[in-house]
């Protein structure tokens, strides 16, 4: 693909770049804390992952592999849209391929396949408080985190014990990185929350809404919130992928037919793709 | 007259460059991190600590400049458009000659630790000299570093340091083109 002229290397001014990469520092310094940048206004509206957008053209530079996923798939249109933005502003080589990407846009899905030191994952966050729907005063909040307060958490858990006999958290569910900030680690299924856990790759993660950056350095401690007698536990739609007939993977429900057809397939298109290039065949390939 | 020398050859590039080593050797402390663009700071300025500053700061940053330092000012005002500040206890980026007190430096707020100091020190050597073990986010294992020219009772200040997480100062040691990151929330062993 061409780049388009008339803009500076990966769309953003050397001068927000910096702002950026800044807070970029500051967040990787103090993992879990949600630090105020100056979203700007991009090509796109708020919602579709301006804020992923953001960080990946703060750090992208010539050489890297750039993979952008949309909810685990590479070919829906935020995802493309992405890939094809930065293959026309920085001239970037994009992929598909979870292992030849040193840079992987992400909004909602942590890729099956286990990352490496050399990758960067960018996380797309519409809500980066976890503490939102408990407090809206967001100096309040900013309080709640200095202080470590996280108990209304923890009684909000409690409460979905008392209510459903279970936490019913089945996405964004909230974790604590390295025993001090409570995170909330975007809309990323409960599934991918223990691979958040000790990564090898750097997690960065832009709001462009809510103007908020956080981060998880390599290696740190990232633990999914619970209790001993209800110990956090990942669920998966008890199947086996329709293609590929992974019995691990994260599952899409697809409705089929008008008479109540029901196809599961794995999320991560890439892993399915991969999985079916080695031969696995699932019950209805 | 430094003001002759020049920043970076490819601005763009070379500042994506520098971020990308400084933000794997913030990720990832103790490793050391080259930085590969040609680049001739004025004397006493080194390679590492010049492209550092030429890419993080610019005019909405405040940066304080020891005195050692002076015949580098007119190159960062030119090529950073930022006027060094006079007062070190809120600039935004240090660059010291020795190891200032550490709670001297801005440390940030509870609310907003990340108002805090990024202090740049340059050292003689970052292969060999007073050894440490590193601990914390971003290292599976503890991790070596061999520093020469930090203060005797560098490993009791840092501890000072790290204690008041989130609050703290970052630091980046600097030797030649070569550097080390030591964010705050690192613990740091006498080895």
């Amino acid at each position: 693909m061409t780049t388009i002229s008339g803009y500076n290397f990966a769309y953003l001014d050397e001068q927000t770049k910096r702002m950026i990469r800044r807070a970029l520092l500051k967040a990787v310094a103090i993992p879990g804390h949600q630090i105020p940048f100056g979203s700007r206004e991009m090509p796109l509206p708020y919602g579709w992952g301006t804020g992923g957008i953001q960080i990946t053209a703060a750090i992208l530079g010539a050489d890297d592999v750039l993979k952008v996923i949309d909810q685990g798939a590479d070919d829906t249109t935020n995802a493309v849209s992405i890939r094809r933005f930065f293959a026309k502003t920085a001239g970037v080589a994009t992929t598909t391929r979870t292992d030849a990407a040193t840079v992987i846009q992400t909004r909602h899905r942590i890729p099956e396949a286990p990352l490496t030191e050399n990758q960067i994952l960018v996380y797309q966050v519409p809500q980066p408080e976890p503490l939102v729907k408990l407090e809206p005063s967001r100096a309040e909040t900013r309080r709640m985190h200095a202080l470590a307060e996280y108990g209304a958490m923890h009684v909000r858990l409690y409460e979905d014990i008392t209510r459903y006999g279970q936490v019913a958290i089945s996405y964004d569910y909230p974790v604590m990185v390295n025993d001090r900030y409570l995170m909330a680690p975007s809309p990323i299924p409960a599934f991918d929350n223990p691979k958040l856990h000790q990564m090898p790759a750097l997690q960065l993660f832009g709001a462009g809404r809510e103007k908020r950056i956080y981060a998880i350095p390599p290696y740190t401690n990232v633990r999914s919130l619970d209790f001993e007698d209800h110990p956090f536990r990942a669920g998966r739609a008890p199947h086996a992928c329709g293609l590929c007939g992974a019995d691990t993977s994260y599952l899409d429900e697809v409705v089929v037919d008008n008479a109540g057809g029901r196809l599961f397939v794995c999320s991560d298109t890439d892993y399915c793709e991969t999985r079916r290039d080695a031969g696995h065949v699932g019950e209805a390939a | 007259m430094t003001l002759s020398l020049p920043g970076f050859a490819d601005p763009v590039a070379d500042a994506q460059a520098c971020f990308r080593a400084v933000l794997t050797a913030m990720s990832r402390p103790g490793t050391p991190q080259r930085i590969t663009s040609p680049l001739t700071p004025p004397a006493p300025l080194g390679i590492a600590a010049a492209a550092v500053l030429l890419t993080l700061v610019d005019g909405d940053t405040s940066l304080y400049l020891a005195d050692h330092f002076a015949n580098a000012a007119d190159w960062l005002r030119f090529h950073c458009g930022t006027d060094p500040s006079p007062d070190r206890t809120t600039a935004g980026f240090v660059l010291a000659d020795s190891l200032p007190d550490l709670a001297t430096l801005a440390q940030g707020s509870d609310e907003a630790p990340q108002d805090s100091a990024t202090l740049l020190l340059p050292v003689e050597s970052l292969t060999a000299g007073a050894r440490f073990t590193l601990r914390g986010p971003g290292l599976q294992a503890p991790t070596p570093l061999a520093v020469t020219g930090l203060p005797p009772d560098f490993a009791a200040r840092w501890a000072a340091n790290h204690a008041q997480f989130p609050r703290g100062i970052d630091l980046i040691l600097c030797a030649g083109d070569t550097l080390v990151a030591l964010p705050r929330s690192l613990s740091l062993g006498e080895a």
